[in-house]
């Protein structure tokens, strides 16, 4: 892999697919998100948590293949972040970036920190569990007190008002490091041409939209549990 | 006008270099910055101190040469222009104005502000050409059909002067705006498409041999570019790049 990295409109080129397959699966997760807050006590959610819990499919190709794309956007966000500082060993006195680029553009960096810290926070709240459940202790019935137990367990994590502050917090960053990277990924694959301008209204809406409803969604299960 | 100048002051690619201040007074609004260069420097030598050193020459906006990082931005706070080509009116009387080389470990300190941009002559032959049968019996290139909107962006990408600004605004000090027109001006053209795989190749190799960074699509480089390139020659360029790579 290293070899077929090597090259700088490669590594581009990787971080822009890895990107894209990130950027739909947080539509996906949005989508099954959502369904939490149909009038049905989770009926609806539930139902999807199980089939995409326990769907071979999903478990055992697709949740490999997710794992995989966002360690990979992370450390080669990190190796481009260490190669580009090395690329100007003496740092301007004064500079005005500003003048010429966007806040979000020049911190990709520091927002996708706070995301991965993010990602931790989430991973210990809801994946971790998830793994100990079924691979551990082998229970893939998805069942507790004779109920699913996915709405539930969404809505005990909801209750600390600390956490829900720290997942707003986080899709903020989210929505900043969104803000500049849906353009970012397709201007790298190299398209910029006429539906760009197009892309780019498409591209701020999802880059607002989806974080603000995930927030949506957060503050619902707060004040409504 | 009186200004407070911050230069960046190095006697050789070997010395540390450092921050002096210095004062000019009676600056007219109408000179170009370089004309305050002069002014500075003639005062400078006349003290019997070393005059600052900076790279010029045509003076017009042409030849690339001026290079300087002036108030945090390359080619200073005006915008489609090269230093030589920004005035003192877009500064006002006490300003303090700072003054820095084009920073990047591509493009090493000579003196100064005077920076070894040759890295970019290594890139440019690398590919950056066409091969022509020059035996005596050239086709006249008008005897080729290009449309009018290929001829246009070509001649468009082939505005950039090489002056480096895009590598010193960068905050990853890339050089693919400078590369992605060279690449664009030929892949447009009948006469450039014969070589254009192996020429993004190689053009490529050389600017990743060079040192310079990953390009993070901040678009700083079009922002500050004296000659408008546009970031679509980037993107024209990861285009050539991947279909000459996936031909092999």
């Amino acid at each position: 892999m290293s070899g077929i990295l090597n090259s700088s409109i490669a590594r581009k080129f990787a971080m822009a697919l890895s990107a894209f397959f990130l950027m739909f699966f947080l539509l996906q997760h949005f989508v099954i998100n959502v369904t939490s807050i149909f009038p049905n006590n989770g009926a609806t959610f539930n139902k999807l948590s199980h089939f995409m819990g326990t769907n071979a499919l999903i478990q055992y190709a697709l949740q490999p293949v997710l794992i995989f794309g966002v360690v990979f956007h992370f450390v080669m966000g990190f190796v481009l972040e260490i190669k580009n500082n090395n690329a100007r060993a003496i740092k301007y006195a004064k500079n005005n970036g500003a003048a010429n680029s966007t806040w979000m553009s020049r911190n990709m960096i520091w927002t996708g920190m706070a995301i991965l810290a993010f990602i931790v926070l989430h991973f210990i709240d809801f994946w971790f569990p998830e793994i100990n459940t079924k691979f551990i202790q082998g229970d893939w019935s998805g069942m507790h007190d004779g109920q699913l137990r996915y709405f539930h367990e969404l809505q005990e994590k909801f209750v600390n008002p600390a956490r829900v502050g720290a997942y707003i917090v986080a899709f903020v960053f989210l929505a900043l490091h969104l803000l500049h990277g849906f353009d970012s990924a397709f201007q790298s694959v190299g398209a910029n041409n006429k539906y760009t301008k197009g892309l780019k209204t498409f591209g701020k809406l999802y880059a607002i939209l989806i974080p603000l409803g995930f927030i949506v969604i957060a503050l619902f299960h707060h004040f409504n549990h | 006008m009186n200004l407070t100048l911050k230069i960046w002051r190095q006697k050789d690619s070997k010395s540390k270099g450092q921050m002096v201040d210095y004062k000019v007074t009676d600056i007219s609004e109408h000179m170009s910055f370089l004309e305050m260069m002069d002014v500075l420097n003639e005062q400078l030598v006349n003290t019997g101190e070393e005059p600052v050193a900076f790279d010029h020459d045509c003076r017009e906006g042409i030849c690339g040469m001026c290079s300087m990082y002036i108030n945090g931005e390359a080619h200073g706070p005006d915008r489609g222009v090269t230093t030589c080509q920004l005035h003192m009116r877009m500064f006002k009387d006490g300003d303090t104005i700072t003054i820095e080389p084009f920073r990047a470990k591509a493009f090493p300190v000579i003196k100064d502000l005077v920076v070894d941009r040759s890295s970019f002559e290594r890139i440019q032959q690398a590919g950056g050409f066409i091969s022509v049968n020059t035996s005596g019996n050239t086709q006249d290139a008008n005897a080729i059909p290009i449309s009018k909107h290929a001829a246009d962006e070509a001649m468009d990408a082939a505005a950039c002067i090489g002056c480096g600004a895009c590598v010193a605004t960068c905050k990853n000090s890339s050089a693919m705006l400078f590369v992605g027109a060279k690449v664009s001006q030929y892949a447009l053209l009948p006469q450039g498409q014969v070589e254009a795989a192996d020429r993004v190749l190689n053009m490529v190799a050389q600017m990743d041999a060079e040192g310079f960074g990953n390009c993070t699509n901040t678009g700083a480089c079009e922002i500050e570019c004296p000659k408008g390139i546009s970031l679509e020659n980037i993107a024209r360029m990861n285009r050539e790049y991947l279909s000459a790579s996936l031909k092999g």
